[in-house]
């Protein structure tokens, strides 16, 4: 693989997808320090909001220890040269959450939808494009569409006025031939000015592998997270992406022994419990099932008894999406009573 | 019965007509006009073949006929940015405007907990809400009417192809107006809503979360007692609204599972989610409808 002289965008998760692994309880201070980690790494994207973006705070996602405005006000004031981004899930969010984060400086907002169902951001694509912000359309659960399916939604998106779309891998269980297969169908056919980005989970162990196919097949940013903090096994880990794409020549921009300090020595030490493929994260990689069910389907099985993986597959099997985390409490019940248990 | 209040339907859809064949069977209300914009529609053929009279020039073509046609009764099945203008003729003509759009310029409307007051009023406007909110409110009413909710939050799950392109280009105002009515109808003292689509085929039944937190400890036993009651209430006009599971409580929080089936009149039964606001509306019609008969209620232009 040849991508030597390729110029990447990387965005790092660690304060957005890493809210999942945190229960959303990063404190204040300790994403300012990542922040600006990152920052004098020369991180040129920084995502900081809820982990199911913003107007996240719920019984259904979990509260988060600050809202939106306390991280995005504390987080955009510490860093330099690095921008701040933000997520939102129309169902979720509105538009006046996006309107508030562009108010505290946020300049990338990127609007997520399941992967069929672009055409419920066109209002939110619309107003931060309109509003002159780097916006994004995220297209989630992709593998469960094929390509062409894919880029249908894409040219929405890119209609609503999107300068950049995501093919995003949130169950993380793509193989590298599915990234390929979409990445390049997207850059054949969309506008040659619209970017492209990847985003990755690690449940299958390749998140590194996937991004760097990613960039082969023409995507320019590629989202990751410093020490890999994120939902399910976590993201493409930034340090370990950073290193690969130094010994191949892409241009990256990032301070390599920086990162890998930012990732030892401040986001390390905040982690409830190892960012690894456990048998749950790697179930979810195996079924296709969205990464931040991994800790519902833990807490379910502790409550109820009955085996995180057996939900997870069943979900997978549903065919859920994300934000269905209210299914993970009904499906556990539904079973613990089969099973004799209540 | 030989009286029967007349009624007009706007907005030949698929709500619109799933709204009809449910009025076809009403012993209260009579449909007799249904009124589009698209003279190819087929949703007004249909309405056309079943005895109706129709138009496809929109409202205007009802309103010179509406009194002499004994219209008492309109549901706006359109969409929010044309309803305040119907709702203004019709109020005119001395009907009383029931409104399935976002629109919401009435008093919000949930049968089960607030269409007696809504008859009260004597409003010549009412709205429905959003389908989320029709098969949530309930349940958060059945738990705020025991003890005091801070917070309630619901999660709608629909299916994919029961979400229409009026949803799809304005679902801020699915949540906005959902969460206002969880506090003002349901009585939480702060209300949050999420819509999560969900496309796998076949379809899902619609499926709804609703969580409550009580400002005490929950009293578990008259809770369960008024969820139970609660659910036999909406049952009486959408007999498939299930309680799957809970309600499930958790130190303050309260939990109740839903799966709403339709009747699959001319939709789909998965899409329980419109099913419960024609179902809703219909219902609200006619309650209103047996005032009218009984003399307690006079439609008239304000």
């Amino acid at each position: 693989m040849d991508l030597h002289g390729k110029k990447v965008t990387l965005h790092d998760m660690c304060l957005r997808d890493g809210m999942h692994a945190k229960r959303h309880q990063i404190s204040l201070d300790e994403m300012v320090a990542i922040a600006k980690g990152l920052d004098e790494a020369g991180m040129p994207l920084i995502e900081v909001t809820h982990g199911d973006g913003l107007g996240g705070a719920s019984v259904n996602y979990g509260f988060p220890a600050h809202s939106d405005e306390e991280y995005l006000k504390a987080t955009v004031g510490a860093v330099k040269n690095a921008k701040i981004s933000a997520l939102l899930l129309p169902g979720i969010g509105t538009v006046d959450h996006l309107k508030m984060a562009a108010d505290l400086g946020v300049t990338t907002i990127r609007v997520a939808t399941h992967c069929t169902e672009a055409d419920v951001s066109e209002q939110h694509i619309g107003m931060a494009s309109e509003m002159g912000l780097d916006t994004v359309g995220f297209l989630m659960m992709a593998h469960m569409i094929e390509p062409e399916q894919v880029l249908e939604q894409a040219k929405l998106m890119e209609s609503y006025g999107a300068n950049c779309i995501y093919c995003t891998d949130s169950a993380g269980t793509m193989l590298p031939d599915d990234v390929t297969a979409r990445i390049s169908l997207l850059r054949r056919e969309l506008k040659p000015e619209t970017e492209l980005g990847f985003h990755a989970h690690h449940n299958l162990s390749l998140g590194v592998m996937n991004s760097l196919v990613a960039v082969e097949a023409g995507a320019n940013r590629i989202d990751g997270s410093v020490a890999g903090l994120g939902a399910g096994a976590g993201n493409t880990p930034l340090e370990v992406l950073v290193a690969v794409m130094e010994r191949m020549g892409v241009d990256h921009g990032i301070d390599l022994y920086k990162i890998m300090d930012v990732a030892e020595d401040i986001v390390t030490p905040i982690m409830d419990q190892p960012i690894r493929i456990d048998r749950d994260a790697l179930t979810l990689g195996y079924a296709g099932v969205y990464s931040s069910f991994l800790l519902f389907a833990k807490r379910a099985q502790q409550k109820y008894g009955v085996s995180s993986r057996d939900i997870l597959v069943e979900l997978g099997r549903r065919r859920t999406v994300g934000g269905q985390e209210d299914m993970i409490e009904d499906l556990a019940l539904d079973m613990a009573k089969e099973q004799g248990l209540l | 019965m030989s009286t029967k209040i007349k009624a007009a339907i706007i907005g030949p859809g698929n709500i619109g007509t799933d709204l009809l064949m449910k009025a076809m069977r009403s012993d209260w209300v009579e449909p007799v006009w249904m009124v589009g914009v698209d003279p190819d529609s087929p949703g007004l053929a249909r309405a056309q073949e079943m005895g109706l009279k129709v138009t496809s020039e929109g409202v205007d073509g009802m309103l010179p006929t509406m009194r002499e046609d004994g219209v008492q009764i309109c549901f706006d099945a359109t969409s929010a940015y044309v309803h305040a203008e119907n709702s203004r003729k019709v109020n005119e003509q001395g009907a009383l405007m029931i409104d399935l759009t976002p629109a919401a310029i009435g008093p919000y409307c949930v049968p089960p907990v607030n269409l007696r007051q809504a008859l009260e009023a004597k409003s010549m406007n009412v709205n429905m809400v959003t389908c989320g909110g029709q098969a949530t409110i309930p349940m958060v009413a059945a738990v705020s009417r025991v003890q005091a909710v801070s917070y309630g939050e619901i999660v709608a799950t629909v299916s994919s192809r029961s979400v229409g392109p009026g949803t799809r280009k304005n679902i801020d105002e699915f949540t906005r107006t959902t969460a206002g009515a969880v506090e003002r109808v349901g009585g939480a003292k702060q209300g949050k809503a999420i819509i999560v689509i969900n496309p796998a085929e076949p379809p899902l039944i619609m499926r709804d979360t609703i969580h409550c937190l009580t400002e005490a400890e929950p009293d578990q036993a008259a809770i369960t007692e008024s969820v139970e009651l609660m659910v036999a209430e909406v049952q009486k006009y959408v007999p498939g609204y299930r309680l799957k599971n809970g309600p499930v409580f958790d130190g303050n929080r309260v939990s109740m599972f839903m799966e709403v089936e339709g009747l699959g009149d001319f939709l789909p039964k998965y899409a329980g989610n419109l099913d419960i606001m024609t179902a809703a509306g219909l219902r609200t019609a006619e309650m209103f409808a047996e005032e009218i008969i009984a003399g307690r209620f006079n439609p008239s232009a304000a």
